[in-house]
């Protein structure tokens, strides 16, 4: 289960971060930052081979010592990412697939709903509903 | 001291090299042995083979050999690696020894210089005892030797040589000292490197042989020992495939140690580095990936293994110097030629080294802290007496022991407690930002900007904590904009706090004041109570007080802080501070436009200001003013507080100001912009501070919210008109207006016939009347041309005042300036303006009226020029075609004219003008070509020809026999006057239109035919027809003539003659016709042929000759009779 869940928009800035309450916030806030690195570097590799329909997942981004970092790309360029301990090694790679399908599931229903505005912060209940079941679970 | 503690030994990173001694060389006095050094170790390039070289003297003592052990029964060892071991055999223990010596084949004391070699040789070896270090002798010689075998002398001493030194004819070598020195030299230098390897080959069947000796329980620790000692003799032998292969194996063995609390520093330490070894090899061999998996297989094995929790800072201090000496490895790999990519590159590993550094920091904080009160232990634990340690990774205290309890408990407490005083004092903030900026160095490289700059901002973190904070600022002010644009406001806001703090602690006055107003913005992700704290401190700030302290900041720094800013509030003076807001994003925003994009002259100029407050408390300013253009604008849009009514902004509240002022006329046609907004915080009694926005104000995220706006808007629009307060983001900044003229008040109306006629006076009538309510003055027209229409254009129109008569080209196609005088109110003004255009097509003419006039704005006289322009586009036509062609007498098409032979020029007009057009009159001008007709006249005048209309004429003519035959002339001109038929007033200029005849081919006809016959006949009535046949040649010609015989005619006359005409005479011959059948006929073909010029055709003539004729019918008399009945 992820300890930090991040919505990035098209222009790099947050739309959506979470993370698990009982570490440094402001931590989850670089990674996740510092990852979009590696993220505009593959969207940049791939926008070369023309063509081929992209696919959104783009696996690990970086690992670092204590975290895993994930990412995601819709095509509206619209990033997520997903960071995992590094220590939970229970997680497969297709179980970090179907997290970020339900995500961007959860995403499309944001932006259909008529009252949000596309480029604001994403506060929908729903959105966190589903977040909080990915999320590692704080007792 | 305790930094380095942590490094890696030398000569474990060093490549080890082949080590050979040279004894026996003067290199001070002898200039030959110097330069003999010189060609071993000056300018070794790559190539070369890889030893080490070093000149010692001839009765050197080499490290003693100790006795060899031969059993390991009753043997402990007592640590893995003595810290010696790696020097001793790259420096101290040579593979080799060479011996030079000067000596000559031919020497004349040979024999004692003989024994005197043998004698150097055995102190040498004596020396060497028990080691396997080989002997060679190199004999220096001053000639050069012959070839092997010619010198038999030479071969035999150099067998004694041998013999009495005992030594292998492979191991004396001669060095003649002539001119290829070098050459000799590295010849030499191969040979020693293959005794080199024989001597490392043995050192590894050595101490693999004692292997058999060792039992796992007791030698656990030699097993590594050995493996290592091999893998080391496997690289200085350069075999380092299997010292790879070696190093692998002591790794795992290292790891198979029994680890206690007492030993685990000294594993890590050879783990560590039998680690950097395979690393470095794995690097070398080209196979990074192999060496990213070792490290990653060491750190995993050796992260957990955190030893004495009193000393935990060890183990990240040790934790950090593996990933920095890999990263460091890693980095020397892309020098030489590696390629790294994003995601796998040094970068990463001083980032982690960085992040264990910050471990051992935070763990050295918590573990020394309890020590503060303690004193330094007496005798100091950690001395060795000046020795150094005996085995790598071992206790001072308790050296050589490999028991698992520490024998002395009380000794154990004092070295650690030593231990922990000296960590107090390394400067960890140092290597940290040390091992930072190695890191931002490379992230630089490979394209990840936000991870430098998350570096960057954990370096200057850790300049505030080394209390360096001018570089802190510098350092977090740098990266600040990154995050402000990539609009992350968490991290923005934790970096903004961070500075405060800085700027705070240093008493910086304008730094504080920015961090505080950015702080308290709507950026900020902060807490309404800290930003109720932050505001209140900047209105102390602004009111010459001093800040309260900002929270978790050392209490000691504070107190210096406080000092520094009573000094800075006592200091007078420099009270005005102005802060550019624009790429911030301060508590107070700001928006200006002016109310329209442009402004007549004659109407105010009016310009909003809206400032909007984010802060918690309602904020107080002293003065409101805007910056524009033309500064003497300036003085009309400042609002100051005037003393009754403050100024001041509520939270969240928009406040707008409204200013207005008159324009100057200079100014018209020119933008007038905002070119600044300035805000006055504080006031006289304190500090000033002006925040000033450039242009039409805005800030680092406003065009974000107001696009965002705008995407809200746009779905929304409804609700916005609705809404009753004022949208703060969808306010719109307008920092520019144009000052435009007044509006015209005088209607200009234009009154002409299109579309206009090639070359003809196009009249176009101006009306131009007043509407003003005061003396329009100095009314000037402009007429013509519009500018920048193709360039053609210019040149095919004319424009002028006069239509009396046609204009010539030299009329301009704009008239610029064309004085009309003044207008009263009302007045009307009538003009005409001729145009005369040369080609077709559309054109578009300009009429531009300007005049002056006074008014009055807001109780100011001003003078306003006004213009009003009308344009129209007119089209250009040809009014007519002409057509020409020359046709023979009997209206046949001619391609050539005969030489002094009648024929028709025919012209015709075809109108293609939409308005009937008057042709005047027309006439020929004749060249070459004569008119037949003595009187020409043409048959044009005063004809008006209606559209698609057709005048036609026709003229004889005839080409004088003179003539001179070219194959074409030229025949003249044909001249058409012409005008517009108008009923009225159709004074209008004629226009004379040119038309060039086409040019004619000649011919000469040697025989000329022509028939005189009525112009018709009638049945059974005869018809005389008489031929003339003209010989137009000066020759006799003879010509032979025949009637063909026809069915409606019958004739008299000489059916078929031959007759002879004289040259430049004519013949006549008659014959009577007698039609038989009415109608058109066919007359009697009449045949000629010149016998005498076969090429001469008849087809030729009988273009010349009639070939029918209308016969009328018989006439009855009786008719009369019955028409009279009738």
């Amino acid at each position: 289960m992820a300890v930090c869940i991040a919505v990035i928009a098209k222009e790099n800035y947050p739309l959506y971060i979470r993370s698990v309450p009982t570490q440094n916030e402001l931590k989850f806030h670089y990674t996740v930052h510092t990852s979009l690195d590696v993220v505009e570097e593959k969207i940049s590799a791939v926008g070369k081979a023309l063509g081929d329909q992209r696919e959104l997942y783009l696996g690990l981004l970086y690992p670092t010592e204590d975290y895993k970092v994930y990412g995601y790309v819709t095509n509206s360029k619209v990033k997520f990412v997903i960071v995992v301990d590094s220590s939970n090694t229970s997680l497969r790679d297709n179980e970090i697939r179907s997290m970020f399908r339900k995500l961007h599931n959860s995403f499309t229903d944001v932006m259909c709903n008529p009252f949000h505005n596309p480029g604001d912060t994403i506060q929908s209940k729903a959105f966190d509903g589903i977040v909080s079941g990915m999320m590692v679970q704080t007792a | 001291m305790a930094g380095s503690q942590w490094e890696l030994p030398p000569e474990l990173c060093c490549r080890p090299m082949a080590f050979v001694a040279l004894t026996g060389l003067d290199v001070v006095y002898n200039a030959v042995h110097r330069a003999i050094w010189d060609a071993f170790c000056a300018n070794r390039r790559a190539d070369r083979v890889p030893i080490s070289f070093k000149v010692l003297p001839g009765d050197h003592e080499y490290p003693k050999c100790r006795t060899k052990r031969t059993s390991y029964e009753w043997y402990i060892p007592k640590g893995i690696l003595k810290t010696g071991w790696m020097n001793k055999h790259l420096n101290l223990v040579p593979a080799l020894v060479v011996l030079f010596y000067e000596l000559d084949w031919d020497d004349p004391q040979w024999k004692e210089k003989q024994s005197e070699c043998a004698t150097k040789v055995e102190i040498v070896r004596t020396s060497l005892q028990g080691r396997n270090t080989k002997v060679a002798v190199v004999l220096i010689q001053k000639k050069t030797p012959l070839p092997p075998g010619e010198d038999l002398v030479a071969s035999e001493r150099a067998q004694a040589l041998c013999h009495s030194c005992d030594l292998s004819g492979k191991s004396l070598f001669v060095l003649p000292h002539t001119d290829h020195l070098v050459g000799y030299i590295i010849r030499l230098e191969n040979a020693f490197y293959e005794h080199a390897q024989t001597y490392y080959y043995t050192e590894i069947r050595r101490v693999k042989s004692h292997k058999e000796f060792l039992n796992k329980t007791t030698h656990q620790l030699l097993f590594v020992r050995h493996q290592f000692k091999i893998a080391f003799f496997s690289e200085l032998k350069q075999d380092t495939q299997n010292a790879l292969k070696y190093y692998r194996t002591a790794y795992s063995l290292v790891h198979e140690l029994r680890a206690h609390e007492t030993n685990m520093l000294e594993i890590k330490t050879m783990a560590g580095f039998i680690n950097y070894k395979i690393c470095r090899l794995c690097f070398q061999h080209n196979t990074p990936l192999d060496a990213i998996a070792q490290f990653r297989k060491h750190i995993d094995l050796c992260k957990k293994k955190i030893g004495s929790a009193e000393l935990a800072f060890e183990h990240s201090a040790w934790m950090s110097k593996q990933f920095q000496s890999f990263g460091e490895l890693f980095d020397e790999a892309i020098k030489l030629g590696l390629t790294a990519i994003q995601t796998q590159n040094p970068g990463f590993y001083y980032q982690q080294a960085a992040c264990y550094s910050q471990d051992r920091k935070q763990l050295a904080l918590q573990l020394c802290q309890v020590m503060a009160g303690a004193s330094y232990p007496s005798p100091d634990p950690l001395d060795t007496q000046g020795a150094g340690l005996d085995f790598y990774g071992q206790r001072p205290w308790r050296q050589g022991q490999q028991s698992i309890d520490p024998p002395d408990a009380e000794k154990e407490k004092t070295g650690i407690l030593a231990l922990q005083i000296k960590e107090r004092d390394v400067p960890h903030s140092e290597l940290i930002i040390a091992l930072l900026s190695n890191a931002v160095a490379q992230f630089k490289k490979y394209k990840c900007p936000r991870m430098k700059s998350h570096l960057m901002v954990q370096m200057g973190e850790e300049y505030y904590h080394a209390k360096d904070y001018t570089k802190a600022l510098k350092l977090l002010d740098y990266v600040m904009c990154d995050y402000r644009t990539e609009r992350w406001w968490g991290l923005l806001t934790a970096i903004l706090t961070t500075a405060l703090r800085c700027a705070y602690l240093m008493a910086s006055i304008k730094d504080y004041v920015i961090y505080c107003m950015e702080l308290l913005g709507r950026a900020s992700t902060l807490k309404e109570e800290q930003k109720s704290r932050i505001e209140k401190n900047l209105i102390k700030v602004l009111t010459n007080e001093v800040p309260d302290a900002e929270p978790e900041c050392d209490p000691s720094s504070v107190s210096a802080a406080r000092s520094l800013w009573n000094d800075r509030m006592a200091l007078a003076g420099s009270n005005e501070l102005t802060i550019e807001v624009q790429d911030y994003i301060p508590f107070i925003q700001c928006k200006a436009k002016f109310q329209s994009p442009s402004f007549h002259v004659d109407q105010p100029v009016q310009l909003q200001v809206f400032l909007r407050a984010d802060c918690p408390h309602p904020v107080s300013f002293g003065k409101l003013a805007v910056s524009l253009s033309n500064q003497e604008y300036n003085q009309w849009c400042v609002a100051e507080w005037s003393g009754q009514e403050a100024m001041s902004l509520l939270p969240g509240k928009t406040t707008c100001y409204n200013f207005s002022f008159v324009a100057k006329t200079e100014d018209v046609g020119k933008k007038i912009e905002m070119t600044g907004i300035e805000v006055m915080l504080g006031g006289d009694s304190g500090r000033c501070v002006f925040v000033s926005w450039r242009g039409a104000g805005g800030d680092a995220a406003s065009a974000h919210e107001a696009l965002q706006a705008s995407r809200c808007s746009r779905r929304w629009g409804r609700n916005i008109e609705a809404r009753q307060e004022l949208d703060w983001d969808s306010l719109t900044m307008q920092h520019s207006t144009m000052i435009i003229s007044r509006v015209p008040k005088i209607s200009v109306q234009l009154s002409h016939q299109p579309p206009a006629l090639t070359n003809e006076m196009y009249c176009i009538k101006l009306t131009v009347q007043s509407q003003e309510e005061a003396m329009a003055k100095d009314v000037k027209l402009t007429a013509g041309l519009k500018p920048g229409q193709d360039a053609n254009l210019g040149q095919t129109t004319h424009v002028t005042l006069d239509g009396s008569k046609v204009c010539d080209d030299s009329a301009p196609s704009l008239l610029p300036d064309v004085p009309l005088g003044e207008l009263k109110p009302g007045e009307k003004l009538e003009k005409c303006v001729y145009v005369k255009c040369v080609s077709t097509g559309p054109r578009v003419f300009l009429f531009h009226v300007a005049y002056s006039i006074d008014t009055t704005v807001e109780g100011r006289q001003i003078m306003c020029k006004c213009h009003k322009d009308e344009t129209v586009t007119i089209e250009t036509l040809v009014p007519f075609e002409v057509s020409v062609k020359f046709v023979s007498t009997k209206f046949e098409p001619l391609d050539r004219v005969s030489v002094d032979i009648p024929f028709l020029l025919m012209t015709d007009i075809l109108s293609s003008s939409p308005w009937p057009l008057l042709l005047t009159s027309s006439s020929l001008q004749l060249l070459t070509v004569t008119s037949n007709t003595p009187q020409l006249q043409s048959q044009l005048q005063e004809v008006v020809l209606q559209t698609g209309e057709c005048a036609s004429e026709c003229f004889c003519l005839r080409c004088p026999p003179q003539t001179n035959i070219n194959n074409t002339v030229a025949t003249g001109q044909y001249l058409l006057s012409w005008r517009r038929y108008v009923h009225v007033n159709g004074d209008s200029p004629l226009i004379q239109t040119i038309v060039s005849l086409p040019h004619v081919v000649l011919e000469m006809v040697p025989l000329y035919i022509h028939a005189d016959l009525p112009s018709f006949g009638r049945v059974r009535e005869s018809l005389p027809v008489r031929y003339h046949i003209e010989n137009r040649t000066a020759l006799v010609q003879e010509v032979e003539m025949a009637v063909e015989p026809s069915d409606a005619f019958m004739f008299s006359g000489l059916k078929q003659v031959r007759l002879r005409i004289l040259p430049s005479s004519e013949q006549e011959m008659l014959y009577n016709y007698y039609p038989l059948m009415a109608g058109y006929q066919t007359l009697p073909q009449l045949n000629i042929s010149l016998p005498r010029c076969p090429t001469f055709s008849t087809q030729a003539l009988k273009r010349f000759l009639p070939q029918r004729i209308f016969v009328k019918p018989q006439g009855r008399q009786l008719d009369d009779a019955s028409i009279a009945a009738a």
